[in-house]
């Protein structure tokens, strides 16, 4: 089938590649400006005199530590989201029984229950517990508002398994543990894929609990990292604008690397 | 074959670990936040009995009231905004020609940055003194309104032209063609044929929408702070500033069980719209 142009689309392709550019252009622009010059200047003029000491300001307050707590944050909200949830979702798919539809429904319910309800009584707990101003104090809340969704997409996928599989391996005489490992993991592989995706950015974007939870800069994350450069920079926009694109190289690089794998479990995110 | 049906059927106890570690997480404040709010607490020492008195001054004060419409005129538009770029940007992109392949994978940068470094780009963007928009945008209630629903656009459009690109891959090309026969117009197919296709696919991007829009906290905290006055405080920030700016720890109890009320009513209600719990696979009714 031939596809005529669409000459309105087109202009509105333009439209949208303006409105995505141009903040993205100035915030490297001006990262690259000097900060006597930013001040005076237009901002969607390029520098005269392009510097990266911005960058290295943003690097000298302790950037890379934020980084690595994020990433740290990250990678055991992912063990404890997907450790916990591929048996649960392995439970709910493959048993009939009031319990295990009650345990589904229960996380069905939790889907739009925002974390920022329950920051109250968490710091009570958290203090409590003695966690206050680690980076557990994060990760555990953040893992517990990451299951929901996390349960909705392995569910799906899982569901997707057919019955005759689960027969074959049982005639070899597989246990349940077995062709959890066996059959489920590895035919859930793009559900899974979607669960890393999905709950590394909710560690990724978390604000609240950092806010709320940590206290001291040996514990402070990416996100709060930069909200206290807005402070600590004052008027030094360069700076901040460096802190933010910075802030971005990490899932850039990933982006370049991954695309497929990244497009494909937000898809999945989404498509369920 | 049926000695072998049934197998693989795990104890439901596998199940266990998680229900725990959510209950405690999620469950178990949610109680606390109810009970607390029949407390007054400072933050320090402990919560002392206050019977109704938190929940008298929410209902009262007028707060929760205007906390809410911001919050419910907000979703709302943010939803037609998102929905309408979406929608057309993911049709758009549905197509094979290899431009719109390069330019979507521009349009997704924005989505890489965390919500709060799009909040502080926009918040040195719409500075007075250095942005490029010109005036004190966020000084006016409806330039703070405004500035929300596009700051949280500018993010959360790449994601939902992706869920609307990969509904719009999914209507069988034969439908286009047989339209094509029938002598129909472009916008005539958009309409007859694309849009009602794309049903499901709205619903699923309409509740993350609603579910997201919830999260705008951030974006408020740097970019408006609630302001100007309270024109922008949303329920979040609102009990945020409760809790953790005034210390009255009750009162902010108090809004986050009205929060965590609203949010599961709303929950319900999109698990009834959408069938999103129904317990089928993907696969079926493609």
């Amino acid at each position: 089938m031939s596809r005529p142009a669409n000459p309105l689309a087109g202009l509105g392709a333009v439209i949208w590649l303006a409105v995505v550019l141009v903040p993205v252009y100035v915030m490297v622009s001006v990262s690259l400006t000097r900060q006597d010059e930013a001040l005076g200047g237009n901002a969607l003029r390029p520098p005269h005199h392009p510097t990266l000491a911005n960058y290295g300001t943003v690097l000298d307050n302790g950037f890379g530590h934020f980084l690595a707590n994020t990433v740290l944050v990250a990678a055991v909200v992912v063990g404890i989201v997907l450790v916990l949830c591929v048996p649960l979702a392995y439970v709910a798919v493959r048993t009939r029984g009031v319990w295990s539809g009650g345990a589904f429904r229960l996380f069905l319910l939790g889907v739009a229950v925002p974390a920022q309800a329950v920051v109250v009584p968490l710091y009570l707990m958290i203090t409590k517990l003695n966690l206050y101003d680690s980076l557990l104090a994060v990760a555990l809340p953040t893992a517990a508002f990451a299951m929901p969704v996390s349960v909705l997409v392995l569910t799906g996928t899982l569901r997707d398994i057919p019955e005759e599989l689960y027969e074959a391996m049982a005639l070899d005489g597989a246990s349940p543990a077995r062709m959890l490992f066996r059959l489920v993991v590895p035919l859930a592989r793009g559900g899974i894929g979607t669960v890393v995706v999905y709950a590394s950015l909710q560690a990724w974007n978390g604000f609240l609990f950092p806010l709320i939870f940590t206290q001291s800069e040996d514990s402070r994350m990416l996100t709060l990292g930069l909200f206290t450069y807005v402070s600590q920079f004052g008027v030094n926009i360069p700076a901040l604008l460096a802190s933010v694109v910075l802030s971005g190289v990490p899932v850039f690089a990933v982006y370049l690397v991954a695309r497929r794998t990244l497009v494909g479990g937000l898809m999945g995110a989404g498509g369920k | 074959m049926s000695a072998a049906r049934g197998a693989g059927r795990p104890h439901p106890s596998w199940a266990l670990p998680a229900v725990l570690f959510f209950g405690f997480f999620a469950l178990v404040p949610m109680a606390l936040a109810f009970g607390l709010s029949f407390t007054s607490w400072n933050g320090l020492g402990e919560p002392r009995p206050a019977g109704l008195a938190n929940w008298h001054a929410l209902l009262t004060d007028g707060r929760l009231t205007r906390s809410l419409g911001v919050t419910v005129a907000l979703t709302v538009v943010s939803c037609a905004f998102q929905t309408t770029a979406a929608l057309l940007l993911g049709v758009w992109a549905a197509g094979p020609q290899r431009n719109r392949a390069v330019l979507s994978a521009v349009f997704f940068v924005p989505f890489l940055l965390s919500s709060t470094a799009v909040s502080l780009l926009f918040y040195a963007l719409l500075d007075p003194n250095f942005g490029i928009v010109p005036g004190d945008t966020l000084g006016t209630t409806s330039g703070a309104f405004l500035a929300l629903v596009f700051v949280g656009g500018w993010q959360f459009i790449p994601f939902h032209t992706l869920i609307y690109q990969g509904g719009a891959r999914q209507i069988p090309e034969v439908l286009y063609q047989a339209a094509a026969i029938d002598g129909a117009g472009r916008l005539r197919r958009f309409r007859s044929i694309t849009l009602p296709q794309l049903r499901n696919t709205a619903a699923t991007s309409l509740v993350l929408m609603v579910v997201g829009s919830l999260t705008y906290f951030e974006t408020v905290l740097i970019l408006t702070q609630g302001g100007p006055g309270t024109d922008t405080a949303i329920l979040p920030y609102l009990m945020y500033e409760a809790g953790f700016k005034a210390y009255d720890f009750g009162y902010a109890s108090a809004i986050a069980s009205f929060l965590v009320v609203a949010a599961t009513a709303l929950s319900l209600l999109l698990v009834r719209v959408t069938g999103f719990g129904a317990m089928r696979s993907t696969r079926e009714g493609m």
